[in-house]
């Protein structure tokens, strides 16, 4: 995973003080080895990457050295001087991959070794994450309980079928974020009680964020100020008698208060730094929107030609204009917010951490810009596609996003009773049917039209449409179904109908033998002792789910014992079939084997 | 695919093709044929650029010994990227069918701020500001000077330009802006110039209406186009205006103090040469004896905008000589400053014609009129004497000698209107003389005597007889095509009352009424509850826009709507605009949909798209007529009374729905799309505006929903919208064909042809 090699002059040191050996830093796939100038002053080090636990290393600084500090796993650590910080982040990056691979691969191997060890080594990540989806997942988390707890499962077992589920999770890191309220909350109206002249404002940390991500001059007012020059508190006073101003839509006053004030001029007057961004970004749209282009090639707006006050343009008194703010404006640039998202992860208490960690993410995004070469081709495609007229063409594949089901037992229920309800609308609700056509009917019917196209010969439809599309129902309803009902009533599903507490401990039922027979099945062949244990635990667990749901049968009411057997079968079946293969299997072990009863041992 | 048109082979870069499309093709082949100008309304949503793209090309290819040029005008940048795309795409297609034969070279032409590439240059702020950066680094005497002094700085682009010499041509291809700065800054040379220069080899030109129709503008960059050329103006419908605007000039006071600034520092400039380097204005002197105005052949980078006036009506004569000094001359300026000083100080609101005006000019302040028609020529070849690069600093002059030169120049179709103030804001003194020209065919006419063929066309040009008798022209072809629908997908409804059955509109009289207000808030409110993705909102006026939009605010009926979708508005900054723009089209592509308020007449409604996701429903609050106390408008309106015998009524109800028609019909681009048009006011209702709108909304215009409530709307809007979400058969099924495929081409020209139409 980790490619090439990277050679680095640097110093070694074995503490911060030390002065350091230079020499040479060369890092290879698994390991890294340190060769000094004077071979004669101090020994070359030759360390696997395996060993090193992690690596710290100094922030970015004009005086501060460029170091990279590597933990040995024994306790102990390396110390490299770098002679600059580019040099070091190389290093740096090379290490961080080379050790997440190390280990990675290190704990592949214990994970093997495990098996048998019936243990594992997990790093803590690794185990917050299992936490994690135990928590967010409940009926995860009772499978859990039930085996592994139970000593059916072991933990590396239960979590190898799930592997997806924490791949996936790696990969999803970025969880989705809530992003900012459509609602503009940066708007602050103010309160007045009425009795007073008093006039209250609210502002909550939700929207406190919203103001700095909406008006960027008061985010850098805020870092400018606070705490130097006048408290937070004092800062949104002043913030606020500004929005005052502004809500009284006076522009003369708003002018004069911010001739005697420079700091509140700061809110009343337009924002610059927002002018400034606008200026950047515009360079990126689309260009096909572009009217900014339009306005450098229109000779007839020239200043005083073409024609004017046609009513379309309003005269506007410029001496007060930059005090004046246009809700336009406002939802414009909440919009843009908006649909930027949230950007930063932290939590909403702390105003001025929001506010530096805001400053943050907006310069990587100036980094970011930089670059946008791609960003151009990108929109030139685009461009071109939508320059295409759609339907006098064959159609272009859209771009498949994958299909991510949470929760599939309610995404398919809710699909069913969807798909039952449309059909009760075109049906007019006529009768509980679909399952009343039998396979005799439908096959009735096929070999007629067969015989029928055999006389007459193909003419167009083959099975009359209505037909076909009974069979079509008919068969999909049971396919998808054969879980839920059957046939009794296909409005709802049959679980529904009984006792609660019956149908969790049936669901339950169906997902534990589910879990045990995924198991069960994939440990065959057996080639391990490790999975002849394995597989005999399984039976054990499985030979007690006999009996429960022999309970469950016995206790719901006559009624709907009916159904329960119905529903039970099935699941009988499937472990009947389990025990079948195992006895099967133990047999011509037996048979093979001969005088060693009990397998390989 | 690709079929015969008689005797032309056209290539269409797609697989089937529109039967209007088709029979488009034909009527301009016609048109082509005969050599003359025709006229074509096509409703949008149907193709009629690359129609228009695809024959034309098709049309040079196959006459290789006298092949047609192309100049294809639009009306916005934004228009001519769009142009271009498409034209990539049939350019590439041709290629693949035809080879190298098939190669042309296409170009999209702009100004320098849309081109440069200098950093330092087109850093400035505005379009004259990047003008004038750009001369003070190539202006033939700025060169001049860096030639002896290296620390001159001049631009590094254009040098390497001139040193390519005639080497530095462009390979064919299709350049859109973007592909020609890519160019420029990978071979090192000036796109502008280069552009510039290309334009006269080119086989499609496209660029905006301004560098054919105004006058300033033609005079260098189209002057040198062949005869055999086909220009189209593309979404033409508001072509009058735009030759109306070509032609008109303002004066306001600033203008005349900042002319009164430009004087002084010439005379000083006059003085410094006077001293150090007379012999430049002797010889300037000689020259203006000789008659040569304009200097005859300029460096293309001390090109300039030229004269206001129409090439025809220029004088080839000399100077006047009370103009040929240059002291004399400016003072000829300062007194025409001065009385037009004295002129914008009147209380009461003036209307003059021309030759009044000329004639009081003379009689009080000695200028006749040969000597105002020179002024613009004078002023340009004054300040190419002086060595003047900052020209944006002059703009305030320019506009006084413009002014002079077309009051001198045209007796008839002008008048000059002055105002003390705003009508709408007595109180605030505002005084602007405005010279504003009535007669839009006066600026279209040397386009129509110029080149064989000029096509208009656009997706609203009914009345199709007006455009005719307004542009004074003879088309040879005139025809208004309808649009055959696979399905219902358009939805055009007249909403008349509000939620509480009381009507609605934007009638004077009811404009600030707070019941109206609400009743359209909850009409919004309703629908963006029900329609996906995006919609829509076109207002009349700014000042209305922003007046509902507060009131909203203030009713809580915004913050309702935004729940639902974000809200993006236009606003006058163009840069705001764009932005908001962006974003809309962002937040309709991440699902959620988006909220566009609008104005009719305004630069969105001119230009922008809202086809598909983009647009699925567009509101038109109210009708969008022309501020009718405009004095402007009021002039017009009579000339045309006397001229066309239009009546004024008549003129306006037709340009306020065509307005509304352009504006509506954004959201369709194919037959695939569809969209809703709600025209939210009880006016629309009465037969004689409604009458007025194209024929491609009345036959969607259902008899039921001429008179709708809000309730009603927003039942018909459910209905319609899930019809929509159904699959349906692309090409039309067993009935009328909507889409025709190569074969069924072939069919129609073995006789049949015509069957289908």
């Amino acid at each position: 995973m980790v490619d090439g090699k990277v050679i680095k002059r640097a110093k070694y040191k074995s503490s911060v003080k030390d002065s350091g050996t230079p020499g040479i830093l060369e890092m290879m796939e698994d390991r890294f080895i340190f060769t000094p100038h004077n071979p004669k002053s101090s020994p070359s080090l030759n360390v696997l990457f395996r060993l090193i636990k992690g690596h710290k290393f100094t922030k970015e600084g004009s005086h501060k050295q460029a170091l990279l500090n590597l933990t040995h796993d024994q306790g102990g650590s390396y110390i490299f001087e770098f002679e600059n910080f580019s040099d070091r982040d190389v290093c740096r990056e090379f290490v961080g991959r080379a050790t997440s691979t190390a280990t990675e691969a290190g704990k592949d191997g214990s994970e093997r070794s495990s098996v048998a060890a019936q243990d594992e080594q997990l790093s803590t990540k690794e185990m917050e994450r299992r936490i994690k989806l135990l928590q967010e997942d409940s009926e995860l988390q009772k499978l859990h309980k039930q085996f592994v707890l139970g000593g059916v499962l072991t933990e590396a077992e239960f979590w190898a079928t799930r592997k997806k589920l924490l791949d996936g999770d790696i990969s999803r890191v970025t969880r989705q974020r809530a992003g900012f309220k459509s609602a503009m909350l940066a708007d602050v109206k103010p309160s007045a009680d009425g009795r007073s002249n008093r006039v209250t404002f609210n502002l909550t940390p939700e929207i406190i964020h919203q103001i700095f991500a909406e008006k960027p001059a008061v985010h850098r007012a805020f870092l400018k100020f606070v705490p130097n020059k006048m408290t937070e508190k004092d800062f949104w006073t002043k913030y606020c008698r500004a929005e005052y101003l502004h809500s009284t839509k006076n522009a003369v006053a708003a002018a004069a208060e911010a001739a005697e004030d420079e700091e509140l001029a700061v809110f009343l007057k337009h924002d610059d730094v927002w002018a400034t961004e606008a200026r950047h970004k515009i360079r990126r749209v689309d260009p096909t929107l572009d009217m900014e282009a339009d306005e450098g090639d229109d000779y007839i707006h020239l200043p005083d030609h073409g024609m004017s006050r046609d009513g379309s343009n309003d005269a506007i008194d410029s001496q007060y204009e930059e005090y004046r703010r246009s809700l336009s404006q406002v939802l414009n640039r909440h919009g843009a917010v908006v649909l930027e998202g949230r950007s930063i992860d932290v939590e909403l208490g702390d105003t001025r951490s929001v506010a530096e960690a805001l400053a943050r993410s907006k310069q990587v995004e100036l980094a970011n810009g930089a670059s946008d070469g791609i960003v151009n081709q990108e929109r030139l495609e685009r461009i071109s596609q939508l320059a295409e007229i759609e339907d006098l063409q064959a159609p272009r594949d859209p771009p498949l996003a994958p299909l991510f089901i949470k929760d599939p037992r309610e995404y398919f229920d809710s699909q069913q009773a969807n798909a039952i309800k449309t059909l009760g609308d075109t049906l007019a609700g006529t009768r509980q049917i679909k399952c009343s056509l039998s396979t005799s009917e439908a096959y009735g019917s096929l070999r007629e039209r067969i015989s029928e196209v055999k006389i007459s010969g193909l003419s167009d439809p083959i099975v009359k449409p209505e037909v076909a599309f009974k069979v079509f129902n008919g068969l999909t309803q049971n396919i998808s179904s054969t879980k839920y009902h059957f046939g009794k009533n296909p409005q709802e599903s049959v679980l529904d109908g009984l006792p609660s507490i019956t149908k969790e401990q049936l669901l339950h039922h169906w997902t534990s033998i589910e879990e045990l027979l995924k198991h069960f099945w994939s440990s065959y062949p057996i080639t391990t002792s490790y999975l002849y244990v394995k597989v005999h635990r399984l039976k054990d667990a499985m030979s007690q789910i006999y009996p429960k749901l022999q309970e469950i049968k016995e206790s719901v009411n006559s009624d709907s014992r009916h159904q329960v057997s119905l529903l039970v079968q099935p699941m009988l079946q499937a472990l009947d079939a389990a025990f079948a293969h195992y006895d099967a299997d133990l047999q011509k072990r037996s048979a093979k084997t001969g005088d060693r009863p009990n397998g390989i041992v | 695919m690709k079929f015969q048109i008689e005797d032309v082979t056209v290539y269409f870069p797609y697989d089937h093709i529109y039967p209007e499309q088709y029979s488009y093709m034909v009527e301009l082949k016609r048109a082509l044929d005969a050599k003359g100008h025709c006229l074509l309304e096509m409703p949008t949503g149907t193709g009629k650029t690359i129609a228009l793209l695809s024959l034309i090309t098709s049309y040079a290819l196959c006459k290789p010994s006298n092949p047609v040029k192309l100049l294809y005008c639009t009306r916005t940048v934004h228009e001519m990227e769009k142009t271009l795309a498409e034209l990539r795409r049939l350019h590439r297609y041709q290629l693949e069918q035809l080879g190298p034969a098939a190669r042309i070279l296409a170009i999209g032409l702009s100004s320098r701020k849309n081109l440069c590439i200098n950093p330092s240059v087109v850093a400035a702020e505005n379009r004259d500001s990047v003008d004038a950066a750009c001369r003070k680094l190539t202006a033939s005497w700025v060169r001049a000077m860096a030639a002896e002094n290296p620390r001159v700085p001049t631009c590094e682009f254009f040098e390497n330009y001139e040193k390519a010499g005639s080497d530095a041509v462009l390979p064919p291809g299709v350049y859109t802006l973007q592909d020609l700065r890519a160019f420029g800054k990978e071979k090192g040379w000036c796109p502008y110039f280069l552009a510039r220069h290309m334009v006269q080899f080119a086989n499609v030109v496209v660029y905006s209406y301004q560098y054919l129709l105004d006058p300033k503008v033609a005079g260098i960059i189209s002057k040198e186009m062949q005869r055999e050329s086909v220009v189209v103006f593309d979404e033409a419908h508001n072509i009058d205006n735009v030759c109306i605007e070509a032609l008109s000039v303002n004066v306001r006071s600033q203008t005349l103090e900042g002319a009164t600034r430009n004087l002084n520092k010439m005379s000083q400039e006059v003085e410094r040469f006077k001293a150090t380097d007379a012999g430049r204005l002797r010889a300037e002197y000689n020259r203006l004896v000789e008659g040569l105005a304009r200097r005859g052949n300029l460096p293309i980078s001390d090109t300039w905008l030229s004269n206001p006036a129409l090439p025809d009506d220029i004088l080839k004569e000399a100077v006047p000589g009370n103009i040929r000094r240059a002291e004399h001359f400016l003072s000829v300026l300062r007194r025409l400053v001065q009385y037009l000083k004295g002129r914008l100080q009147t209380e009461n609101v003036e209307k003059e014609g021309p030759v009044a005006f000329v004639a009081s000019i003379n009689a009080q302040v000695g200028i006749d009129q040969k000597m105002l028609r020179f002024c613009y020529d004078r002023l340009h070849s004054l300040m190419l004497t002086l060595e003047i690069t900052d020209t944006d600093e002059f703009l305030h002059i320019q506009t006084i000698c413009d002014f002079a030169t077309l009051v001198g120049t045209y007796t008839r179709g002008f008048s000059i209107i002055i105002e003390p103030f705003d009508e709408r804001m007595p109180n605030i003194p505002d005084p602007v003389l405005q010279l504003s020209c009535h007669d839009a065919s006066l600026a279209i006419k040397p386009v129509f005597e110029r080149f064989q063929t000029v096509v208009i066309t656009s997706g609203t040009l009914s009345p199709i007889d007006l455009y005719p008798r307004l542009l004074n022209f003879n088309p040879v072809v005139s025809r208004s095509f309808t649009m055959s629908l696979t399905r219902d997908c358009l939805c055009p409804m007249v909403l008349t009352r509000g939620s509480d059955q009381l009507p609605v509109s934007t009638k004077y009289d009811m404009r600030t009424d707070e019941g109206v207000e609400r009743n359209y808030g909850k009409l919004l409110l309703e629908m963006v509850s029900i329609v996906p993705d995006g919609i829509v909102c076109f207002f009349v006026s700014y000042s209305y826009m922003d007046g509902i939009v507060n009131s909203w605010n203030e009713k809580g009926i915004l913050k309702e709507i935004m729940q639902h979708k974000l809200v993006f508005i236009e606003t006058q900054d163009v840069v705001e605009t764009t932005l908001a723009l962006d974003n809309y089209r962002k937040a309709c592509d991440c699902g959620r949909g988006a909220v566009f308020f609008s104005v009719a007449r305004g630069k969105v409604a001119e230009g922008i798209d809202f086809d598909r996701h983009y647009g699925r429903l567009v509101i038109m609050f109210g009708v969008p007529f022309q501020y009718t106390l405009s004095r402007i408008l009021g002039a017009r309106l009579e000339y045309l009374r006397e001229t066309f015998q239009i009546k004024e009524g008549d003129f306006l109800t037709f340009d306020a729905l065509r307005q509304a028609a352009q504006c509506v019909g954004r959201v369709i681009r194919s037959k695939a799309d569809y969209g809703m048009m709600i025209f939210a006011d009880k006016r629309y209702s009465r037969h004689d505006k409604r009458s007025k709108l194209p024929g491609w909304i009345l036959s969607h215009l259902r008899d039921a929903h001429l008179n709708l409530s809000t309730d009603m709307a927003v039942h018909i809007a459910r209905e319609f919208l899930r019809k929509m979400a159904q699959p349906y058969d692309k090409s039309g099924g067993s009935g009328r064909k909507t889409l025709l495929s190569q074969e069924d081409l072939e069919k129609m020209e073995n006789g049949s042809l015509g069957e289908m139409f």
